[in-house]
């Protein structure tokens, strides 16, 4: 296994790092990039929603990728989905190259392999259709069951796996007639359905209530168990990327800022981002302290943007260097990576 | 609580609407007071009614919701008893309401100047130019350059357009603010900006603030007190600090079991089981009772009452009888 | 605080006795299946009043040859009688029963109508679809077909058309099909580009769906109140345009239909010699049949647009409460 993914590319400033091969069901992304063009045109502004963007998630592990609004969080994740596709870069689901399918057969053996759960329980439903519905398409697109009889009978177990009781009533539902929580719980079991490898996890709780964010979260952490799931979670709430992920990468303007196991990252944060995120995190347990670090303006505009570190402007430990000159990847400990001038140039891992 | 400084007192509130599938009461039987001054937060799940109240207050809610029960007094005046005369010149005088997702509703073809000046003008008798210098200035105080006034909601951010519609709210300086989830949809940084804007302009001009969420963790040490709301009814209430560290009612124990710690020790969680009980035919009994670990026989028959168990902390739950 | 009972010091509003099928006034239902979209059609007065007629011509259609037997070219009186016990709707200019020809007729003028509509609304979701959901290049080239289409004016294509054109109803239909498609192409196009950025599609995507099944399964079924709509408004546009084709001298007058008889009554001066009822039965009858048909097409949707209904029962409760006030009211509770 380890010989097959040594194939780095030297142009690409991608944290590959070679003491974690690439497993059987890895999914591996390296220097992905996308651009949006803003109208029409040869000279049309490009968009950078993602810049260089690269990560491994092995079987049966959960990774976290935290992010606000503009990060580029849900971009990585429509790529992944193949609901679009990138400007560069490429993603690997164990050695196979994944954009480069042509093969129908191949391409919907990815699709059963990777699937996703959606942000807005309210939207990811067709509202003329019913839950049945719903979970019996995935199953009889990837041949999951042969007959009418035997996907009624996966449909039930689905949902039963999920705590949605009794199966039959639910099944029979339209999604208008069920809760947010409940919907999420369907989206999940849609999810599943297809005995996939990676589930794309797309802030899967983020528009529920908190009392019901809890038992959601339990039930992935459950199947991840049971199952062998590996998770791409997607959040902008490091609380919940703690709770379920082993390891958190935080992004910021397009970019990896920085990458650690989650307990690391919480406790010992390197980037400024990082330390600023967390500072702003409501606690319970916690007051509520004026923080010092107000940071003044809005997240700066991606739009044919000047090199430079994307944070620079909010940063409280600017130096000349950052509006200059982008920085690149460092990886400072076994397991720990930062983007940030701060840190310096050292070697980067072969 | 002494009885001076108390500015709304709402007593046994009950509103009721007519669905589709019969009538709901959204609210049944809720009593509480704000002091001046003061930060009271009103947590609870979606459709636990706390939505209604803060539309009620300001009577603002359309048919067919009606309300059929109980009084709202403010300030020595009956809200319910008010005429539209009065309740015009109380609406954003007295009492303001920046509603859920507001920043969306913000009018697309005025400039968010435009809209303030409205608002001020539509109040009060200031001219033009005054009406402008105010809108200013409340721009200023909430983090925004004032030349803004001529942009148009769609060329400014979440963050911005939250803040412009609490200007609004604060421009003719109510004695109450009621603020129904004013940071959802927001990132984490805006998030924090925000709250400490409100906090600083609190204490600068003096108003109180009704805020409103489903997320408890805003609510403890922004607010004094806080009131749980489950189904209508509000089942603990108490000063933040308090409940926090002495939590009676075990819906109050699940929703602090809720949330994840960045930096605490790390711990699963149970948070609490089940779904929110359909509004048009609430279970019998204690309305938690369903989804409560510490169920008894009799809480599936008999309401609790609301009681005062210490100083200043209420509790609607058998296992306290 | 005060545990006391719920009194009301003294409320503005009087106190309302709220009747039972008050309860039903309610909020705008969210989406909702076929089942109950049928059951408030039929409770709505436009419907039931289009319906009806409808289901009678649709009687009629069936009927025809029993409703009024015998050839309907056949001479069988005097030329331009009024009417009479015997033909009870008069003679024509060349001597043949009028009432036999508007019966008999009503199959060539409603189901060309019918089949126009068929091909338009046809036409239009897979042109008007097809470029909402790929958008690009596709969009652009099919956009520019659709506007042309749009621009060329009707009734002179037709008429250029029909003349060269063999004449049977088949080619009318044809004719008119393609000339009725744009409008339909155009509002779906919106509507597909408008749904097409819902996350159910995307989910649907990810699953596996193909492109084909994404469009006609996910997407269109959204899209149930506009087809429906513009179904029935090709339908009224196919019968008046048949009717006015005919009536032209363009179709094919060996057949009867509506159109026919107006253009039989026109060669043969119905109107001057002030034989009334050689043209006026024919004409009501277009007209109701299209009227019939935008009845429908109103309340469709108005049904469907949760807002237009929300208003009404809204204005409705306001109405029966008898408040002039605007605020929430207050109403002590009764039971």
């Amino acid at each position: 296994m380890k010989g097959a993914i040594m194939k780095q590319d030297p142009l690409s400033n991608s944290t590959h790092d070679p003491m974690m091969p690439a497993g059987e069901h890895s999914l591996r992304v390296n220097g992905l990039s996308k651009n949006f063009p803003l109208g029409t045109g040869v000279g049309a502004k490009q968009l950078h929603a993602l810049e260089d963007v690269s990560f491994t998630i092995q079987q049966g592990e959960i990774l976290a990728l935290v992010g606000e609004s503009g990060s580029g969080k849900s971009t990585a994740a429509r790529l992944i989905a193949r609901l679009m596709s990138p400007t560069s870069g490429n993603i690997h689901l164990g050695d196979r190259d994944v954009l480069s399918i042509r093969n129908k057969r191949l391409a919907r053996a990815y699709r059963k392999n990777v699937q996703m759960i959606f942000q807005d329980p309210f939207s990811s439903f067709n509202p003329v259709h019913r839950i049945e519905h719903h979970l019996a398409r995935p199953i009889r697109i990837h041949e999951i069951a042969k007959s009418k009889g035997e996907t009624q009978e996966h449909i039930y177990e689905l949902l039963s796996t999920v705590g949605l009781n009794p199966p039959r009533e639910i099944a029979r539902k339209y999604p208008y007639e069920l809760s947010g929580g409940q919907r999420q719980r369907v989206a999940i079991a849609r999810a599943l359905a297809v005995d996939p490898q990676i589930v794309l996890a797309d802030e899967p709780v983020s528009m529920l209530d908190v009392s019901i964010r809890i038992g959601v979260l339990n039930l992935m952490l459950r199947l991840k168990e049971e199952r062998n799931l590996s998770y791409l979670y997607i959040t902008h709430d490091l609380a919940s990327a703690r709770y379920i992920a082993e390891r958190t990468i935080v992004l910021y303007g397009g970019f990896v800022m920085e990458e650690a196991p989650s307990d690391e990252l919480m406790l010992r944060p390197h980037h400024p981002y990082t330390k600023l995120l967390l500072s702003a995190v409501p606690d319970v347990n916690r007051g509520f302290e004026r923080t010092s670090r107000h940071t003044d303006g809005e997240v700066l505009s991606r739009i044919d943007p000047l090199p430079g570190c994307p944070f620079a402007a909010r940063c409280p430990n600017r130096m000349t260097v950052c509006t200059e000159v982008t920085p690149s990847i460092t990886q400072i400990e076994p397991k720990r990576f930062v983007r940030c001038h701060l840190f310096g140039e050292q070697v980067s891992s072969q | 609580m002494k009885n001076e400084s108390q500015i709304l007192a709402i007593r046994d509130l009950r509103v009721r609407y007519n669905s589709e599938r019969g009538p709901v009461t959204a609210v049944d039987g809720v009593s509480f007071s704000i002091m001046q001054g003061e930060v009271f937060g009103l947590a609870g799940e979606s459709g636990c009614g706390k939505s209604t109240i803060a539309q009620t207050i300001l009577r603002v809610l359309r048919p067919p919701a009606v309300i059929t029960g109980g009084s709202i007094e403010f300030r020595d005046r009956q809200v319910l008893e008010m005429t539209d005369e009065e309740l015009a010149s109380f609406r954003w005088r007295e009492v303001s309401l920046v509603f859920q997702s507001a920043m969306n509703s913000l009018n697309p073809l005025i400039t968010i100047g435009d809209q303030i000046l409205d608002v001020i003008q539509a109040h009060t008798d200031r001219n033009k130019r005054d009406a402008r210098e105010r809108a200013a200035e409340m721009l200023k105080r909430v983090g925004i350059e004032p030349d803004r006034l001529r942009s148009y909601p769609h060329e400014l951010s979440g963050g911005m357009r939250q803040r412009a519609v609490i200007a609004m709210a604060l421009s003719l300086e109510p004695t109450l603010a009621i603020m129904d989830e004013p940071t959802t949809a927001l990132d984490v940084l805006v998030q924090r900006q925000i709250l400490e804007e409100i906090e600083e302009l609190r204490t600068s001009i003096g108003f109180s603030i009704l805020f409103i969420t489903h997320d408890l963790s805003l609510l403890v040490g922004f607010s004094q007190r806080i009131a749980i709301m489950y189904a209508g009814q509000i089942v603990e209430m108490s000063y933040s600090s308090e409940l926090v560290r002495e939590p009676f009612h075990p819906y109050t124990l699940g929703l602090l079991d809720s949330f994840p710690s960045v930096n605490g020790e790390r711990r699963k969680l149970i948070g609490i089981p089940g779904t929110p009980p359909d509004m048009s035919a609430p279970p019998g009994g204690c309305r938690f009772h369903p989804r409560c670990a510490k169920a008894m026989e009799r809480c599936r028959f008999v309401a609790p009452q609301l009681r005062e168990l210490k100083p200043d902390h209420w509790v609607a739950c058998h296992l306290y009888d | 605080m005060e545990a006391n009972e719920p009194r009301i010091p003294g409320v503005t509003a009087p106190s309302v006795k709220t009747r039972p099928d008050n309860n039903n006034i309610g909020l705008p239902h969210p989406k909702y299946p076929l089942r109950d979209l049928i059951r408030k059609l039929t409770q709505n007065k436009k419907v039931v009043a289009g319906g009806t007629i409808l289901v009678a011509m649709v009687f009629v259609v069936a009927f025809a040859p029993l409703i009024a037997p015998g050839d309907p070219m056949a001479f069988v009186a005097q030329a331009n009688q009024p009417p009479s016990a015997e033909h009870l709707l008069g003679t024509s200019g060349q001597g043949q029963d009028v009432f036999v020809q508007l019966i008999r007729g009503s199959r060539v003028s409603l189901l060309t109508g019918v089949f126009v509509g068929l091909i338009a609304t046809i036409l239009g979701i897979i042109v008007g679809m097809t470029a909402g959901y790929f958008g690009g290049a596709v969009d652009n080239i099919l956009s520019v077909v659709m506007n042309v289409f749009l621009v060329i004016p009707g009734l002179p294509l037709l008429v250029v058309l029909a003349a060269f054109l063999p004449r049977t109803p088949a080619t009318i239909v044809l004719v008119l099909g393609l000339t009725g498609w744009p409008g339909t192409a155009r509002v779906l196009r919106a509507q597909t580009l408008s749904v097409r950025t819902k996350e159910y599609v995307s989910a649907a995507i990810v699953g596996g769906e193909s492109i084909f099944r994404v469009i006609f399964a996910e997407i269109l079924p959204n899209m149930a109140s506009i087809v429906a709509s513009s179904l029935l408004g090709g339908i009224a546009f196919g019968i008046v345009a048949e009717a006015g084709l005919e009536f032209l001298g363009l179709g094919d007058t060996s057949r009867v239909s509506w159109g026919t008889i107006l253009y039989w009554a026109q060669n043969n001066a119905g109107l001057l010699t002030g034989a009334w009822w050689t043209f006026l039965p024919p004409g009501l009858c277009i007209a109701l049949a299209a009227f019939s048909l935008t009845l429908i097409n109103y309340s469709v949707d108005e049904i469907t647009n949760p807002a237009l209904r929300s208003q009404r029962s809204g204005g409705a409760i306001l109405r029966k409460l008898y408040l002039r006030s605007r605020a929430t009211p207050v109403v002590p509770n009764e039971k």
